[in-house]
């Protein structure tokens, strides 16, 4: 399994692969992250963050409502990791809390832009993908299995790429 | 407070409730927050191929999973339950820009001119549909992470790589707004 450190030093997203927690996979456990994305579900809809035309608005630099959402959320964020990191908060089952730093990789670059042109043209970054779904535009069920297909597709192609 | 939920929620409570997702994830179960790659445990789960940035556990992601099947199901309520009795209210120079480039649908949260499975098949909407959610999918995979992984979770680490990211996300997004939709 030495892939997976590679991986995980590059991918922002897969720090809990490295999990060595013993926490069960019951439905149980799982219920509460379900109860977490209903919520993250429902003010993505809400705040009209899924909307393409917001996203067009905030492009065209026409309306500060997309910059209002992404700017607090940042603070919010921000604030809430120095409390984590400052009182040593633990989590529910008493771990330390885990944040690693990432390294730089020209991907952040590339791959930023490719995912930015992406963005604009469906109006949607993952999370509201879903909650498009959700709302009965079904039409996003394409849209997430290109994004699948451009996902596998850089698994495939990955090690040619400059990173 | 029912009615107060369906009105369009304002920016500062939206941002302020996404940006509680990053402790809640953490103190919950010491979780990342980070939407992108739930994709790849999917190719991972259903398609590895024998692709070695697919070989990997990825049941040990399944919360991350379980997350976005509460994000779709969130969707269902916000858009059912919580109905905005109003439609959605646009700036007007982007209304009107939006007009002459023939899009007359307004009031929905996605232009139905452009996302729907009647203009799937032709080239605009194959465009914004299809080559828009593969550059999703294969631009956050290749930068590693999204707007929720980088630009929220990551710039809340302080992470400079995050913020890099961001940057040409944005970057990404106004080449596309300004340069090629205008021409689509």
């Amino acid at each position: 399994m030495k892939e997976i450190k590679d991986i995980d030093t590059l991918d922002f997203e897969t720090q809990n692969l490295a999990d060595t927690s013993t926490e069960k996979r019951t439905i149980g456990s799982l219920i509460k992250y379900l109860i977490l994305g209903i919520g993250f579900g429902i003010v993505l809809v809400k705040a009209e963050v899924i909307s393409w035309f917001r996203i067009q608005e905030m492009f065209r630099l026409e309306s500060f409502h997309m910059y209002g959402v992404i700017g607090t959320a940042v603070v919010v964020g921000i604030i809430s990791v120095q409390v984590i990191k400052r009182f040593r908060i633990k989590s529910l089952s008493g771990e330390p809390i885990r944040l690693d730093a990432k390294p730089f990789s020209k991907g952040q670059i590339f791959g930023g832009l490719f995912f930015g042109f992406g963005w604009a043209l469906t109006g949607a970054c993952p999370g509201p993908i879903y909650a498009q779904i959700g709302t009965g535009v079904t039409v996003f069920m394409v849209t997430l299995l290109s994004a699948l297909a451009g996902t596998w597709f850089y698994g495939l192609i990955r090690k040619k790429l400059p990173h | 407070m029912l009615e107060l939920l369906k009105q369009p929620w304002h920016w500062s409570v939206a941002g302020v409730i996404i940006g509680l997702f990053v402790p809640l994830l953490l103190v919950v179960g010491n979780k990342t927050f980070g939407i992108s790659s739930s994709m790849r445990h999917i190719c991972a789960a259903i398609l590895p191929a024998k692709i070695s940035y697919f070989k990997y556990d990825w049941k040990k992601e399944s919360w991350n999973l379980t997350f976005v099947a509460g994000v779709i199901i969130g969707g269902w309520i916000a858009s059912h339950l919580l109905t905005n009795p109003a439609p959605i209210k646009i700036a007007d120079s982007t209304k009107a820009y939006l007009q002459s480039i023939g899009i007359q649908e307004f009031g929905t949260l996605v232009p139905t001119d452009l996302f729907s499975w009647e203009n799937l098949f032709t080239l605009r909407g194959f465009t914004f549909i299809v080559v828009g959610g593969f550059l999703v999918g294969f631009g956050t995979r290749y930068a590693g992470g999204c707007t929720s992984g980088h630009s929220i979770m990551g710039l809340s680490n302080l992470q400079l790589p995050s913020l890099i990211a961001t940057i040409c996300f944005m970057i990404g997004g106004f080449i596309v707004t300004w340069l090629v939709i205008p021409y689509l």
